[in-house]
């Protein structure tokens, strides 16, 4: 096991990780993150590497500490991001991607790929009779920039020596030996990298006020509770390049003068706290973490602390109540959590992405950061694609890129040639844009203007079919649910929305209630204690601003314009097309069709309830939704 | 601390060193409406009623802003009207409604604020749950559907006694206060101090009422009614009938008394002049004896719950002496019992206490003797008020009267009981051998008196130097315990009150804060300083009392050994 204590040390442990790693004649890459796991990654992963032992094959797991002949390095990636095409494995240096692998299909990659180079083509991704080979060519990676996904499905999650070889921790060692704290403050406030959680807050200010504070205690968290429904860019870093966001939060630490730092990630997320836990073990081991970090006299601890699944608990005096062991309800402020923040003492706190940004900031310098995206929101952004979109998946973009070139380059537009509708932008505290914002650039200063905000970077899209009203009842019932009650307008005031929401798409809603509605949003919003309860109206806001008239349709005409809310639809035989052949009453499980055989039959609105088997039952087509 | 001037609704109101902008507010004479607040616990910014608005429109909870240098702020512009109203509204379709029949009605801040508000209907579903009541605690009764979620209660249990009994359970509108695991009252280490109640800005958490019982004994021909009163009561009941906090109105409330139909009244200062006397001798038995000190004192029964169910070890520490309420009703069930057979009539004894926990301690296994409590009821100071007014009796214009003899006299000493350090400063009187004037002005000030969390004095008892400490508000009592525990402090004697300020500022008082609590403190303080008798062992009675009914079983009718509760 190799030790670093300075360093010189770690750059021959890099240089000499690097050999290893050039050792690796060729470099198979399965996808480790949850997607591609949930869709049998971990199966194929062992499958071949009992192939390539079978035949005789040296295979390498991990990257050996001790010099090592010629081999196949077998790695279990983080997510390469395109989850839709799961499961995926990547063969290095043929360069090739192959997606939607099956089990079936691994006794033709040892043999041909990677015991030969030649390349198993059904496996390849395919998009209007093109098939593409090389994973930079497919129009869903080709618009985007990886700057903190760049090793996400290139290396080995779980391998240290693999980070170190690709130039990790060397941002650590230049900050320990050539920088002072206020030096990499100054350079991430130059660098004007802004939170990632959601606020957009200037990263360095944030990090100099903890920097300035007397106390002599400080600590970092980092912020990894990412609880908006369809949003997992946090996750996919903590599985894909823990140590990243590790070096991250070690520079935040010699910067602010802490110590030690905390880690809170879902217990839900039970892959991420594994590789967490595996990259502190590992960087412990290797005297990465710990006393005198490379001699410089820098001590850091890492706690992993695990979130019992409140939503409420990411914002940040609830999390750090919550490490404290308490009930996590967030506090009014003042104090700020940089003046007193975890046990009462300065704390930076930041989000997984931002901490995985540093690294970077530090080798390349603050300009380098500044030419990604627009000036006053620059560098990248991970976004996690979902809902109605052909390419679902982890993407990341320069800031400012538009919502059409997400949606429709890498997305591959709305699924099933359906309409684009809306999409759905920064999840629960978030708002609805529609296709008049498409060529709106996404930064935190746009979005702002136009009610919505970047959040933590969920991107739901919906067609057509999807009916807003649904889409606000959806989200305020996940925000009433994990309200944490504190605040009166947030605890009573969503709890009145949902039941006026759900009122509406059941059809008994009145124009009174959206009224009523509108209200309750703005004081809501207005007089929230938190964060979250400010923004918990904001859903409803932004589709009653941009979706009134589904609003409308609900409660003056009763009718769902998208067909969604089965409350409302009305299921009606046409007279004119039914035959009488009786089959759609025989399929009724309620017996609310009837009539006479070879005349037209009909269908009682009262006991109906909606199903639709008889207009998948009619031969001839004659029942439609009104 | 800030200092400067800022704009509020447009006037000049300059601040100094005020915690926050509702603070700024207040001294601006705007009765900003707030369920949360209290100056005294932690700013929680809940309640949401106490928003303003700024210069830019932003709107923020005034109890949360710390007040600047040219601020402008506006307390009721259109917005925010319509926001509070809002808050009402919703606070109100989650409430009960049974306001006339409420324990609270009338003084009820949920109520007041909707009155003030003009809210008349309330446009939301009813979709209540119904919450069993819990009855369980002798002190105080919770009821789940009056709870408006302030944290007030939740609050005041930890920061201001250590305690922690209750809490908050569940999210959003399913969120609820209790104690952990749902558990009755009865099966926590609740105090009885009935703080929470006392915070309770509606009618969720009210203290356990005997007006109904007390009233039944009065009644009954066949009862022969004693009352003691305990010092801290006459100097705060006169706040429920519009006087000011401090003032003395004993003659009165005896006066009230006897026109409601008591019998005889007495005063609860006799019962503390016995427990200096007997407080004094065990204190100076243990100097002979060598400990355990440091002794603590234990008239307060809330403090004394809390040694048995959190702090066993100190259970040896605390005096054997009950408390001067059981001491005294003790007492007088014997010196009637001999009454009784005479003329057939059983004695009732009611004590009227500033204290919930009371209610708690003339229930104890411990107090009862041939199965008959020694104390029959305690009524707090607001429920003889509320039965005074019940009467029909215009309390301000009474004329006084004076408490009925043998047991009617108290001495100074005995009466300063009722506020912290009452209890050091009477038994440090009884210990020192000089008996002058002198001595005595010397006491006053050798550090006991004054509303400091710990106070501490050292004073010369024979040759020996002793150091005693007075602390009140349990949490402040348990950070003392630990710091002895840690051997950072030592004392002989310490005097604990679990309440701020004594009993004075017990939960049974109509509701004060620091400037009430300090100015009833000062009305004790006054009543020694009138009193012919400052010492305990210059009351006549007491005298008599250890010649008569305690000569023969004084140490049955006046100690106690506190054991670990189950």
């Amino acid at each position: 096991m190799h030790n670093v204590h300075s360093y010189d040390e770690l750059v021959n442990l890099r240089e000499f990780a690097a050999g290893s790693l050039e050792k690796q004649q060729k470099k198979v890459l399965i996808c480790g993150g949850t997607g591609c796991v949930a869709g049998g990654s971990l199966h194929i992963y062992e499958q071949i590497k009992q192939m390539c032992e079978d035949k005789g094959l040296d295979v390498c797991v991990e990257l050996a500490h001790e010099p090592h002949g010629d081999n196949i390095g077998l790695k279990k990636s983080g997510c390469h991001g395109f989850c839709e095409m799961g499961p995926l494995l990547k063969i290095e240096p043929l360069g090739v991607l192959y997606t939607k692998v099956k089990p079936s299909d691994c006794e033709e990659i040892v043999e041909k790929s990677v015991l030969g180079d030649e390349i198993v083509k059904h496996l390849l991704y395919q998009l209007d009779g093109k098939s593409y080979q090389h994973q930079e060519e497919i129009p869903f990676y080709k618009k985007q920039t990886r700057v903190v996904l760049a090793n996400c499905g290139q290396s080995d999650a779980e391998d240290v020596l693999e980070y170190i070889a690709k130039g990790g921790y060397s941002a650590l060692a230049k900050a320990l030996s050539s920088m002072t704290g206020e030096e990499v403050c100054k350079q991430i406030s130059e660098s004007n990298l802004r939170g990632r959680g959601g606020g957009g807050f200037p990263t360095g200010r944030k990090w100099e006020q903890v920097r300035r504070q007397a106390e002599p205690v400080k600590y970092i968290v980092c912020n990894g509770d990412e609880g908006d429904p369809g949003a997992f860019m946090d996750r996919s870093i903590m599985e894909g390049d823990p140590h990243k966001m590790l070096e991250g939060m070690m520079i935040a630490g010699y910067a602010a003068g802490a110590q030690e730092g905390y880690i809170y990630v879902r217990a839900e997320y039970p892959l991420a706290v594994n590789r967490l836990r595996t990259a502190i073990r590992k960087a412990e081991e290797i005297g990465l973490l710990g006393e005198n970090i490379l001699g410089s006299g820098f001590n850091f601890k890492l706690h992993i602390n695990r979130g019992a699944g409140a939503f409420v608990c990411g914002e940040g005096s609830a999390l750090t109540t919550s490490i404290e062991g308490k009930r996590g309800m967030p506090r009014v402020k003042p104090p700020r959590t940089v003046e007193q923040g975890l046990f009462g003492k300065p704390t930076v706190l930041n989000n997984v992405e931002t901490f995985a940004n540093v690294p970077e900031i530090i080798l390349n310098g603050a300009a380098w950061f500044k030419s990604i995206g627009p000036e006053n929101s620059p560098g990248t952004k991970a976004f996690a694609l979902t809902g109605n979109v052909n390419n679902t998946g982890l993407i990341e973009v320069p800031m400012g890129t538009t919502l059409r070139e997400v949606i429709f380059d890498i997305g591959g537009g709305v699924k099933n040639g359906k309409a684009f509708k809306a999409v759905q932008i920064g999840g629960p505290s978030g708002g609805c844009l529609t296709s008049e914002h498409l060529d709106l650039p996404m930064d935190f200063d746009s979005l702002k203007k136009v009610g919505a905000m970047v959040g933590s970077g969920g991107l739901v899209v919906m067609d057509d079919s999807t009916c807003m009203v649904e889409v606000s009842r959806f989200f305020m019932n996940f925000t009433q649910n994990e309200s944490c009650g504190k605040c009166v307008p947030c605890r009573e005031g969503t709890k009145r929305m949902l039941e006026i929401l759900e009122r509406i798409v059941r059809g008994e809603g009145t124009s009174e209630d959206l009224d009523l509605l509108s209200e309750l949003a703005a004081t809501i919003s207005e007089t929230a204690l938190c964060g979250l309860g400010k923004t918990a109206a904001s859903p409803v806001q932004s589709t009653l601003k941009y979706f009134r008239d589904e609003y409308e349709a609900h409660v003056i005409e009763k009718r769902c314009p998208a067909g969604d809310c089965k409350a409302l639809r009305v299921i009606q035989i046409d007279p004119a097309l039914c035959k009488g052949c009786s089959k759609c009453s025989k399929t009724c499980p309620v017996g609310a069709i009837s009539g006479k055989i070879k005349e037209p039959f009909s269908i009682n609105t009262k006991t109906c309830i909606k199903c639709g088997a008889c207009i998948a039952a009619c031969p001839f087509k004659a029942i439609k939704e009104a | 601390m800030s200092k400067g001037i800022m704009y509020i609704d447009g006037k000049r109101v300059a601040f100094d060193g005020e915690k926050n902008v509702l603070a700024v507010i207040r001294k601006a004479g705007i009765e900003i409406p707030t369920f949360c607040y209290y100056s005294e616990l932690s700013v929680y910014g809940a309640c949401r009623m106490c928003v303003v608005e700024n210069e830019r429109g932003g709107i923020e909870a005034s109890c949360s802003m710390q007040p600047r240098d040219g601020m402008k702020i506006r307390t009721n512009t259109a917005r925010l009207q319509k926001h509070r109203k809002m808050i009402l509204e919703l606070l109100l379709a989650a409430h009960c409604r049974d306001c006339t029949v409420c324990e609270k009605n009338g003084r009820c801040k949920l109520q007041e604020l909707a009155l003030q508000y003009g809210i008349r209907n309330i446009r939301f579903q009813d979709t209540r749950e119904k919450f069993e009541l819990d009855k369980t605690s002798p002190s105080i009764l919770r009821d789940p559907n009056k709870c408006i979620l302030c944290g007030d209660c939740v609050r005041v249990c930890e920061e201001v006694q250590g305690m922690g009994v209750i809490d908050f359970a569940y999210r959003g509108s399913k969120l609820q206060i209790m104690p952990a695991f749902n558990r009755k009252l009865s099966d926590t280490d609740c105090i009885g101090c009935g703080q929470c109640a006392a915070v309770c800005p509606t009618g969720a958490i009210t203290i356990r009422g005997d007006i109904g019982r007390a009233w039944k004994a009065i009644q009954d021909p066949t009862k022969r009614v004693i009352v003691q009163v305990a010092p801290a009561v006459r100097v705060a009941i006169g706040e429920e009938f519009g006087m000011e906090a401090g003032e003395n109105t004993m003659g009165k409330l005896v006066a009230a008394l006897k026109m409601m139909g008591v019998d005889e009244v007495f005063d609860t200062t006799l019962g503390a002049d016995l427990t200096v006397m007997e407080e004094a001798s065990e204190f100076l038995k243990r100097l002979e004896n060598g400990g355990p000190f440091p002794m603590f004192t234990s008239c307060c029964p809330a403090w004394v719950r809390y040694v048995e169910s959190r702090n066993t070890k100190y259970l040896p520490n605390v005096s054997t002496c009950k408390s001067p309420m059981e001491m005294f009703g003790a007492t007088l069930k014997a010196h009637y019992k001999t009454m009784e057979a005479v003329d057939g009539k059983g004695a009732v004894v009611i004590a009227i206490m500033p204290c919930t926990a009371k209610k708690g301690e003339a229930q104890r296994e411990e107090f009862k003797r041939d199965g008959l409590n020694d104390i029959d009821y305690v009524l707090t100071t607001q429920e003889i008020s509320t039965m005074i007014k019940e009467n029909g009796i215009v309390f301000k214009d009474l004329e006084s009267e004076a408490t009925d003899m043998p047991f009617g006299l108290g001495s100074g000493a005995g009466v300063i009981f009722g506020t912290t350090g009452g209890v050091a400063e009477a038994v440090i009187r009884r210990c020192s051998a000089e008996k002058n004037t002198n001595m005595l002005r010397e006491i006053e000030f050798c550090g006991v008196r004054g509303m400091d969390f710990v106070k501490e004095a050292t004073v010369t008892v024979g040759e020996k130097e002793l150091k005693i400490a007075v602390v009140h508000g349990l949490k402040n009592a348990q950070d003392l315990l630990k710091k002895i525990d840690a051997g950072e402090v030592s004392y002989d004697l310490v005097e604990v009150m679990a309440c701020w300020g004594g009993c004075i500022g017990g939960a049974g008082q109509p509701t004060g804060r620091f400037d009430q609590r300090k100015a009833r403190a000062q009305g004790l303080y006054d009543a020694d300083q009138l009193s012919q008798i400052k010492r305990s062992e210059e009351n006549p009675m007491i005298m008599a009392l250890y010649n008569g009914v305690l000569k023969k079983n004084r140490h049955e009718l006046l100690h106690v050994h506190y054991g670990k509760q189950d």
